[in-house]
Parts: C-alpha cells; structure tokens; sequence
C-alpha cells in the first residue's frame, strides 16, 4: 500500500492535493482511499491530508503514522512539532519538501535518514543557466499559491512512478473542472512543470506492507492513574495560553503599517483587530503583535487612512532579511 | 456499475437523493455541513426536486423533521454530537409521534472538553428513543444503509425514524470508492412512502397534538414503540434480501468476518472495524482464530443473532468507542446482558475502551488484546475492563499540565501584585 501524506497551510490546496493524487491513483486501477485532517483552524493554519493506495481494498484508516512520502507544501511547517511533518518519517520515506534550501541543508539540519527531494527548482532550474524564461517562472509559480497544492500532487505521483502523466491530466481536470477552464489550465501547465521536474527521481517512492501479527511492537499501555479534580479537570485559563500559543505561525498575508501615513488615532485598527494582536505603544502609535497576528487584514479594510498594506508573508520574510544584510544585521542562509 | 470516490458525507446526501425525498430541514454542524451543502447544491441546480430549510437550532430541524414527515411527505435531515444533543428533547418526541423519517448522525465526541472528532458517546444518547440505529463502516454502507433505512422507517409494522451512523473524518471526510445504485432502481426499490393515516396538513383544520396521560395509557403507547421496534428485526432480514438481490451487496445485522472457526472474537461498531479486518487477517496468518462481529443494527439490538454468533468461543473483546461514566463501555454491557444465563456463553467477555474523540486504535492494540484473551483464557483470570491509553500519550498530558501549572502560577503572582 502506498501511504501519502501532505502537509500545508489552510488555503494552500492540500485538501485538494490530496484529492488529485487520490483521483489518479484510481484512475491508474487503484483502491483509494483520501481525506484531509483539520480542526477549528482557518486559512494559514497547519494542516494535512492523507492518500492511501492498494491494488486490494483499503481498510486501514485515520491519520498515517509510517508514511512512505510526506509532502510539505510550506517549508516553515517543517520545525513546527504541532505541525507533525516528522511523524513516522524514516529511512523509508521520502520527504518532498516546497523550499527554496537545497536537499542536503534540509539533510542537516532535520538530522533525518529520509530521503529528502525539493520541489522547488532551485537546484535544477534555479541554478541551470541554461533554463528558459518559461521554465524559470514555472518554477517560482510552482511554489506559490495558489499552485503549490496541484504541484505537490503531479511531483507525488511522478515520484510513485505508477501514474502516468495523462492519468494525471484526467485527474487533475475531473478535480479542478468545477473552477472552470482558465484555472484548470493555469494549474495544469504548472503541475506538468512539477512532474516533469522530478523526472530523475521517479519511482523513488514505494509502498510498504501492513503491521505484522506475528511481530509487533506492544503498545506500551498503562493504568490511567485517579487524578485529583484540581489537576484532571480540563480548564484554560485563558490569558497566558493564548500568549504562548504562537498563533502568528497561520498568517499567509502581513498587514504591515505605514506609520508616515497613519494619522494616529490608534483606536480603530486596534479595536477591530479580533485577536487583540494590535497594541498601542506609549506614543499612541498601533503595533501590530506578529507572534499573534493571523492575518485576517481586517485592520486594512477598516484603516481610514489606508495606512495599512498587506502583503505576502514570504515578501515581507524576504524584505525584512534584505534589510537586516543591509543595515548589516546577520542572518542565517 | 461506475465507481466514484466519494466522501461519507456526499455518501449520505447521495442516499438522500436516490430516496428521492421531498423535504429536508438543515442546520449546520462540523462535520456533517458537507451533507446539506451537497443536497443544497443540487436542490439549486433544479437536479433534485426537494425543499430545503434551514431551521435556526437542530430543536426547530428536528420538530420540522417530525412535522413534514407526519404530513406525509419522505424527510432527510443530519446533524451530529452536539447539535443532536441539543435536539435530544424533540428525538425522543417524533419518535413518540411515529414519524418516519432519516437522519444521518455524524458521530463526534461530546464536551467538555470540546473535540470535532469521532466518538460515539452522542449517538448513544439517542440510544432509547426509539430510533432505529444503523452504523455504519464504509462510505458504500452509507448510501446503502440510507436507502435501506426509508424501506424499514416507512414499514406499516414499523413508522419509526431512523438514524444512519457514520463517523466523523474516518468517514464524513473521507473519500472512497462508492458504487451509487442506479436512480431508478433506487427509487423502485424504496417504492412509494404510503403515510397511511398521518394526515397533519396545514391547509385542513387539524392540528397534532399528544394527550397528557396517566401510567396505564402512556405505558401503552410507550410499549408499542417497543415492540414497533423490536418488530424491525423481522422485517428487516427481508429488506436486506431485496436489498442484496436488486444491488448484490448484502448487509446483514451484524457484519461477521472469518467467524465459522473462531475461537477468539472482536465486537465493535463503526469504521474502525475495517481496521478490525487487517488484524483479523494478519492474526490468521500468524496462526491465530480471531474472527469479528460487527453490529450494524444496534436498535432493535439483534441479541437472538448474538448468541448464535458469539456462543462456544473461548473469548471476547468488546470494543467500545463510548463511555458511560462510572459503568464503563455501553456495547460491552449490552453484549452481556444478551449473553446472560445461556449454557455455552464464551468464557471471557472483554472491556476495552478506545477510540474516544478520534484517538485512532492501532493494529498493534488489536493484536494486543487477542493476545491478552489468550492468555486470561489459559491462565482462568479475569481480564479488567482496559482504558485505550500509552505512556506516550500521559507524557503528553503531563506536558500539558505542565504549562497549565506555569500558568497557575504567572495568574496568582499576577494577583498578588494587585492586591
């Protein structure tokens, strides 16, 4: 059986990843099995999806704890243990991560015996003069929204080497057709990109079997001990959880605000920041609390001034390590 | 017969349409909202001929549920945990009017704390109500079980709602393959709903109500709901027949795998039960006879066919992903109470307790318990009923509580500095 997982943000297309890969596995002859796993989290937030495939019917469910690839469509979910990208994740599986580091870095500093590929260009296009204009864009779309979700499904099944490319065509028109024919062909030529770029790796994937009764590792159960009320009641308070929760991690877009046009009333932005993410300095100035902002932008629909600008989190990672290295901060590359 | 991957809930909203029916009041609740959403769609699209309204609490859907179908007209609804809990009141009641109808149930454990994930302690809350009770494994038995469930609902003998169970991610988000039946021979095979002598209609001057009454006339209408549901039992082998000979897919009341020589048997409900499966196979394979029994039809409880079944083997494990505080698994006692008193009853009948918001039962505890069965078997003893839980996992509540205890403390000094 093949086991397949993909790790992403909510709104980056993993559900729907998962449905085309899940999609052409069944074209391709096999019982499938696909769904996506999330909680009360919105868009940005951590989440995964999960394909299984077997010539005989699937009957294992829930979540996969020995996946024989993990697909990460957002490299900054990596070194997130919530995100649980890690999980199960051996000499075994390959790892395909959406990154603009090389695979050896990704080796490093995961300290991991997976086999670890990158989706991105950046090694084979990236780095190849030779590369076309085309090819270059291709592979810079490939790892934004809103195609990351078809190219981590079209490198999945190029890596498993039992779905061919037009049966990924099918599969990739039959899930996206409803979105209407300029998207399906956007994310098509994108996907295509993606598959034909793991053309040196095909087949590197391949299925394992299911836990043996005749060799298992025990559960390693234990007699839940009585606990006091005090301690084994399931109570938050409130306040200090949610600072240490860093819900910042979810923001796919940044407002970021522009203090030479902000007319200071400090009120309106901070008032309808939901997530009180908004603070106002002793100047009477708004300061927005990126460890807790998740990016809703609702403070620049509200800003009279328009003051407030988003922008794509990766833009604004990318302008604030532009502007360390110039001011002669250090950063890590 | 096309296949299409379907989830559990467009499984369900399928079973609707091929029902052909004519109403379905809807409030949303994570994760069954896919359901209406579907129904929604199509209604729009003019590809289903049925009215929709969305009711503002699963109170007013269900008493919207209970009314349409005492007018006459075929009524689907779904709703899920709590949202059937805060319904429970009018559950009990349309039950008491012996208005046929479907709903689908999209299991989810109950607060506190608060999970979206499967357990089936909500639809054990509507275990004594009068419902029908189908459960089911695949997203294939959802659309099945839907269709099978108007023909059982809507019987002459019978004219009782009935609930469909499915679990919520292991099937309600879940995609596999689906065989949809033909639409015509869906519609032949769930046939006319005849509402007999339900009449309750806007446009005549009638108005429904029930009696206040006293012990002996409340017993009886209390006690023909009884026995209206225990009467499912006979009537439903023969659907299961017609169901079997139009679609060739046979579901029995209680789904038996490798059963004829088992000596050692898992009983359970629901989707895990296809992990059940893998294990029976691979415990086979090891050498071991372990055989499953799954209960489809949980009300009417078909205890007649449980001892049949479960009667000589060596030993039991009942699974229950439910918990009824200070008794422990609700399946387990059921299984008993209809395994009390007979001759050859097994020798051990097990107790674990797993699965509870969505926390997956792992190969490796399937094997588990068949090995702990053996060995209580050998040995004479008596097996404790067992709580599914890890080392790993009380680390991880420690963790928790760890953080929980630093706040404790930041909010008292935060206090002291006040004062």
């Amino acid at each position: 059986m093949f086991r397949i997982r993909f790790h992403g943000r909510g709104g980056q297309g993993i559900k729907t990843a998962s449905r085309i890969l899940g999609t052409a596995f069944f074209m391709a002859g096999y019982e499938v099995q696909d769904a996506p796993r999330y909680g009360a989290e919105r868009r940005g937030a951590p989440l995964f999806a999960y394909v299984r495939a077997d010539k005989s019917p699937v009957n294992e469910r829930g979540i996969i704890s020995q996946p024989d690839l993990v697909v990460v469509a957002d490299d900054t979910l990596v070194g997130m243990p919530a995100a649980g990208v890690m999980q199960g994740v051996d000499q075994h599986t390959v790892l395909l991560i959406n990154s603009q580091e090389k695979a050896e870095t990704w080796s490093q500093r995961l300290n991991t015996p997976a086999t670890i590929i990158i989706l991105t260009a950046t090694e084979t296009v990236g780095e190849d003069a030779e590369a076309s204009d085309d090819a270059r864009e291709a592979a810079i779309d490939r790892a934004e929204l809103p195609y990351i979700g078809s190219s981590c499904a079209a490198a999945a099944a190029a890596l498993t080497n039992v779905i061919s490319r037009d049966v990924f065509v099918d599969a990739l028109t039959e899930e996206l057709k409803p979105l209407g024919e300029n998207i399906v062909k956007k994310n098509m030529d994108i996907a295509l990109a993606a598959f034909a770029a793991m053309s040196q790796h095909v087949g590197i994937v391949s299925e394992s079997s299911l836990p043996s009764a005749k060799e298992y590792i025990k559960p390693e159960w234990i007699k839940l001990p009585f606990e006091e009320a005090k301690i084994s009641a399931p109570a938050i308070h409130a306040g200090v959880t949610s600072v240490k929760v860093r819900t910042g991690l979810w923001r796919t877009m940044r407002p970021v605000i522009d203090y030479e046009r902000c007319s200071g009333c400090w009120w309106i932005c901070s008032t309808y920041c939901p997530d009180g993410a908004i603070n106002v300095t002793d100047e009477g100035l708004p300061d927005i609390d990126y460890d807790h902002c998740k990016g809703c932008l609702i403070c620049v629909a509200q800003c009279p001034p328009q003051a407030i600008e988003s922008i794509a989190e990766h833009v604004a990672k990318h302008r604030e390590m532009s502007a360390a290295s110039t001011t002669g901060g250090v950063h890590d590359t | 017969m096309t296949r299409r991957l379907l989830t559990g809930n467009s499984a369900a909203a399928w079973g609707a349409r091929l029902a052909q029916v004519d109403y379905v009041p809807a409030f949303p609740i994570t994760p069954q909202t896919e359901i209406i959403e579907d129904l929604s769609l199509w209604i729009d699209r003019g590809e289903m001929d049925a009215r929709m309204v969305t009711l503002e609490s699963e109170h007013s859907m269900i008493t919207a549920a209970g009314s349409a179908a005492s007018s006459g007209v075929r009524v689907f609804t779904a709703t899920s945990s709590q949202g059937l809990l805060y319904g429970m009141e009018m559950v009990y009641t349309v039950a008491g009017w012996r208005a046929p109808f479907v709903m689908i149930n999209v299991s989810r454990g109950l607060s506190s704390p608060i999970t979206l994930e499967s357990d089936h302690n909500d639809i054990m809350a509507a275990r004594d109500s009068g419902f029908l009770q189908i459960h089911c494994a695949t997203c294939q038995e959802i659309t099945d079980s839907v269709l099978m469930s108007y023909r059982l609902a809507e019987h002459k003998e019978i004219r009782l709602p009935a609930i469909v169970n499915q679990d919520g991610f292991y099937l309600s988000f879940t995609r596999e393959p689906v065989s949809l039946p033909d639409a015509d021979r869906a519609a032949a095979f769930v046939g006319e709903f005849d509402p007999e002598n339900l009449q309750f209609k806007s446009g005549a001057p009638l108005s429904q109500a029930m009696a206040v009454l006293g012990g002996g006339p409340y017993s009886y209408f209390r006690y023909q709901a009884h026995l209206a549901v225990e009467r499912a039992l006979s009537v439903y082998d023969e659907i299961a027949d017609e169901f079997a000979d139009t679609f060739g897919r046979r579901y029995d009341m209680i789904d038996s795998y490798m059963m004829d020589d088992a000596e050692y048997v898992l009983v359970m409900m629901g989707s895990f039960a296809t992990k059940a499966r893998d294990a029976v196979d691979s415990l086979r394979q090891a050498g071991w006879k372990v055989g499953l029994a799954r209960i489809r039809l949980f009300r009417p409880l078909p205890q007649q066919k449980i001892r049949q079944l479960l009667s000589g083997r060596r030993a039991v494990a009942v699974i229950d992903q439910n918990i009824s505080m200070g008794m422990g698994g609700i399946l387990h006692s059921e299984i008993a109470m209809a395994l009390y008193g007979i001759n050859d009853a097994p020798g051990l009948l097990a107790s674990y307790i797993g699965g509870l918001g969505g926390r997956d039962i792992r190969q490796q505890e399937f094997f588990e318990m068949i090995s702990e069965l053996k060995q209580a078997s050998d040995t004479g003893d008596r097996l404790q009923p067992r709580l599914l839980y890890t080392k790993n996992e009380l680390t991880e509540i420690r963790n928790l509580q760890a953080i929980a205890q630093a706040e404790h403390v930041e909010i008292k000094q935060a206090e002291r500095k006040k004062k």
